[in-house]
């Protein structure tokens, strides 16, 4: 069945395309051949055997991307039984979320048919709270819905990870310059440590060993971090272990803008966060727009996996608030993608990609633009959810079941 | 809409609880009267922590060339309105300002109606939201009744600027949802402020915060109970049953003031005002079952509850709400936070309007009510889209004139109509787009923010001093 769909071949004919990865195209052609983007542009020869979509008139981009959320491993925040996102340890960095993916969970429809096409499911929790895996809101197993795993090893150094420093900022950095030692350490003597021959060290070996990945670099380490302080201390650890850093949350991420853009940190942000805490007095608006100024790549997140769909409202407030509007595109598309380190194959619509597509009838971010068409690795997304039953069933009253 | 006296009426020999009889007068400054405490009175006759509101001086300000929404079914287009002393003086294409008007020329932008939220927990839990400001729920109780979301009311909420800047002007503080019987509600004017009194919309009648499911039987389970949602209904009932008597005994005393008076009961006061339809029941609901069995309750004791707030299933029984005249206080899209929340949809909101139910799209959060104009555009373009008509006057009346009816306060405030308090909001373009931000807004005719001018950008004592300080985009 699934061989049959991805064998499809559809053209979407005259639409405005806007591929992120160059300026906008009027009266284009996006050809979608084997679950992949094969041709963009306003003069594309369309294969014989294609279903051609007429979309003139609407908007094409490329399927969003949600850059931090837990979808897939949660369905409803208060019972317990249906979340997975966190092992309640301290150090769980051998802990990979993907078993824990639920392919059936009903926020998967309900997020991907206003366009959001692929998401990083994240862990959370404790000092490292492990890994993230990057996933395509679509597919029956977890192995079919997973693109990259890990995307990222978690980390926190907010207020929220005090606890696992002994209620200081400074234990928590201490401790996890200590993890790192140790997994180093554990990657030079493994030998040793098998034959129990050296003092214990900070974590088990599992969690040591999946953690050398990213201290070569290899993996990204993702900080959620809030306070400029603590921004700075990340960008340190950074530094000191050569990781490759994306920090998470960045309340007052403007205030050190030129220090992260510096240090080569992308940085997720969520547009419409700006209430004060202690954690980040001065969080802003303005926080998105000034970091891209300033040089940073900055990608969106929505903290309410449940409303994964509005990353699009986040988007657009990046924008009235003083972000340019291919910018914040690019920061729910294109950004993501490279910061998970799946560029070369999501987030923009060129030849080659996998066909992650979404045809509106407007601009995105605007809440008069609806979705009319979806694809997921060439895919086409029936627009249904368990809310769009609802409300047929209850389109009169009372309803006849 | 029906005349909703005090409280508690200075001056008014009685007690607490006899109603008013005058109509609530716009921008009438509550004096606290000076009622002596002599020997011969008691503390139900005297003033019960009224408002000290008073109108903040400001120029007349004529808006000119703008878009005006009034929410009272019109959209005019080219149109100016004139506000002066507080009160729209003159709405309409070609308006004459007074020598000494402010002219503010709203060419592409649009001006609304401020902004009502009937659902807020500013002020009583407050940013930074440590332990020190958490002072929305008195969870120690199934009934609180007697508390009051005032007296936890901080002013210095450093949210309250940032709701003001979306345009809000007016907002109920309520206590939270762990109590099926949680307290009364604060109607406040949102104004810079040094004390709650300050802020109290002068006139508006309290309402009563009740809340049903899961959170009075999840904070109480294991505390003596409610455990269950029988168990919540025998708890709303036994707490009627006991307003009840207490306010024929009350009554029967008023009505010949012989003898020593009743003892004063907190509860039982404010659930016996409730039964003379003084207080208004704002009831937390989700379900559309659990609202069925309230409005049950509001039969079995002879009160009407004014609006479901959160009501994410209010759309399976919208023909019920109809025909109790009870209204729906609702979200755009949130759900699925806990399991009585998962039937939310999209088109909550326009399937309530499109069958008749006074509806208010509202916040319960102090993100959201930063945008309740893009929620509002939200809720109305998802039943466009679902093939439910919805008009843009019906889409600005969600977040205005619904939710002033909603507090009993719309002869006052809620459209923009000669006559209203001049609660004004200018925005940089159509308040449904997701790109426009408020320019300026009025607060009974005194400029609280404007965007561009940053002696209008009103900041709590909290935000002093830190450095650097966010700009007028926080």
């Amino acid at each position: 069945m699934i061989a049959v769909m991805l064998a499809q071949t559809i053209a979407l004919t005259g639409g405005t395309v806007y591929p992120v990865s160059g300026p906008k195209i009027e009266h284009a052609t996006v050809v979608i051949q084997n679950g992949k983007i094969t041709a963009v542009g306003a003069d594309v020869t369309i294969p014989g055997d294609a279903t051609r979509i007429d979309v003139s008139g609407k908007w094409v981009t490329p399927g969003l991307i949600d850059g931090l959320s837990n979808l897939g491993l949660s369905e409803i925040d208060a019972v317990d039984g249906t979340n997975e996102g966190s092992t309640g340890k301290d150090i769980a960095s051998s802990f990979n979320v993907s078993e824990g993916l639920n392919p059936a969970s009903t926020l998967i429809p309900i997020a991907r048919i206003e366009g959001v096409t692929s998401a990083l499911a994240s862990p959370g929790g404790g000092l490292i709270g492990g890994q993230a895996v990057l996933i395509d809101l679509d597919g029956g197993t977890i192995e079919q819905m997973i693109d990259r795993s890990p995307a990222a090893m978690v980390m926190d150094l907010s207020e929220g990870a005090k606890h696992t420093g002994n209620g200081s900022r400074a234990g928590v950095s201490a401790r996890l310059r200590q993890v790192f030692n140790d997994a180093l350490e554990y990657s030079r003597r493994k030998a040793d440590y098998n034959r129990a021959q050296m003092e214990a060290l900070s974590a088990p070996a599992a969690d040591l060993e999946a953690l050398l990945p990213v201290l070569r670099g290899e993996v990204p380490v993702l900080v959620n971090v809030n306070r400029k302080s603590d921004i700075l201390t990340a960008l340190r650890v950074a530094k000191e272990y050569k990781l490759k850093m994306i920090l998470a949350g960045a309340s007052e991420g403007w205030e050190v803008a030129s220090e992260i853009a510096a240090a080569g940190a992308p940085v997720l942000v969520a547009p419409m966060d700006n209430l004060p805490s202690y954690d980040g007095l001065g969080i802003r608006f303005g926080n998105a727009s000034m970091l891209a100024k300033a040089g940073v790549k900055v990608g969106f997140y929505f903290s309410d996996s449940h409303n994964a769909r509005d990353i699009r409202q986040q988007a657009g407030t990046a924008v009235s608030f003083g972000m340019t509007w291919d910018q914040a595109l690019r920061a729910i598309t294109l950004t993501p993608a490279e910061i998970f380190g799946v560029g070369e194959k999501y987030g923009s619509l060129d030849a080659g990609k996998v066909a992650n597509v979404v045809v509106w009838s407007g601009d995105p971010f605007e809440f008069s633009t609806a979705v009319e068409h979806v694809y997921i690795r060439g895919h086409e997304i029936p627009l249904t959810s368990r809310q769009k039953e609802l409300f047929e069933r209850y389109k009169t009253v009372p309803p006849s079941y | 809409m029906r005349t909703i006296g005090l409280l508690v009426l200075v001056g008014v020999a009685g007690c607490a609880g006899v109603r008013a009889t005058q109509s609530p007068t716009p921008a009438q400054t509550a004096s606290a009267p000076a009622t002596t405490a002599a020997q011969d009175s008691f503390s139900a006759e005297r003033a019960q922590y009224p408002s000290t509101y008073k109108r903040h001086p400001n120029p007349p300000v004529l808006i000119k060339n703008a878009t005006i929404m009034t929410a009272a079914g019109q959209e005019i287009a080219n149109g100016s309105i004139l506000f002066k002393d507080g009160r729209i003086v003159a709405v309409g294409t070609s308006v004459t300002a007074p020598g000494d008007a402010v002219v503010v020329d709203g060419t592409a932008k649009y001006v609304t109606p401020g902004i009502i939220d009937v659902h807020s927990h500013m002020g009583v839990y407050a940013a930074p939201g440590t332990w020190a400001e958490s002072d929305g729920n008195e969870a120690v109780r199934p009934n609180t009744a007697d508390v009051w979301a005032e007296h936890s009311f901080w002013p210095q909420d450093p949210q309250i600027p940032l709701a003001i800047a979306g345009g809000v002007t007016t907002i109920e503080a309520l206590p939270g949802s762990a109590n099926l019987i949680g307290g009364r509600s604060a109607v406040l004017k949102l104004v810079p402020a040094r004390t709650v009194q300050e802020m109290k919309f002068p006139h508006a009648p309290y309402g009563l915060k009740m809340a049903c499911g899961e959170n009075p039987k999840r904070v109480y389970g294991d505390r003596g109970g409610p455990q269950t949602r029988m168990g919540n209904m025998a708890g709303y009932r036994d707490a009627f049953i006991a307003a009840e008597a207490y306010r024929r005994r009350w009554d029967k005393w008023n009505a010949k003031h012989e003898g020593d008076p009743p003892e004063r009961d907190l509860k039982e006061e404010t659930l016996a005002e409730v039964l003379r339809g003084h207080i208004l029941v704002e009831n937390h609901c989700y379900r559309a079952d659990e609202m069925a069995q309230m409005m049950d309750l509001g039969r079995e004791f002879g009160f009407k509850i004014r609006s479901f707030h959160h009501a994410v299933e209010a759309y399976k029984i919208r023909d019920l709400l109809v025909a109790n005249g009870t209204g729906a206080t609702v979200w755009s899209d949130w759900w699925g936070f806990k399991e009585e929340a998962m039937d939310g949809i999209h088109e909550n909101a326009a399937l309530l309007d499109q069958a008749g139910v006074k509806i208010n799209i509202h916040s319960d959060d102090a993100g959201v009510i930063q945008h309740m104009n893009q929620e509002a555009a939200k809720a109305m373009y998802y039943g466009i889209q679902a093939g439910i008509p919805v008009s843009r006057d019906h889409a600005l009346r969600w977040i205005t004139a619904n939710p002033a009816w909603t507090l009993g306060i719309d002869s006052i405030v809620g459209t923009l109509e000669v006559g209203k308090m001049a609660d004004v909001v200018l925005w940089s373009g159509d308040p449904f787009s997701v790109y426009s931000r408020a320019q300026q807004v009025y607060n009974d005719g005194w400029l609280v923010y404007d965007r561009n001018d940053p002696k209008h950008q009103p900041r709590t004592d909290f935000e002093l001093g830190q450095e650097p300080l966010p700009g007028s985009d926080r």
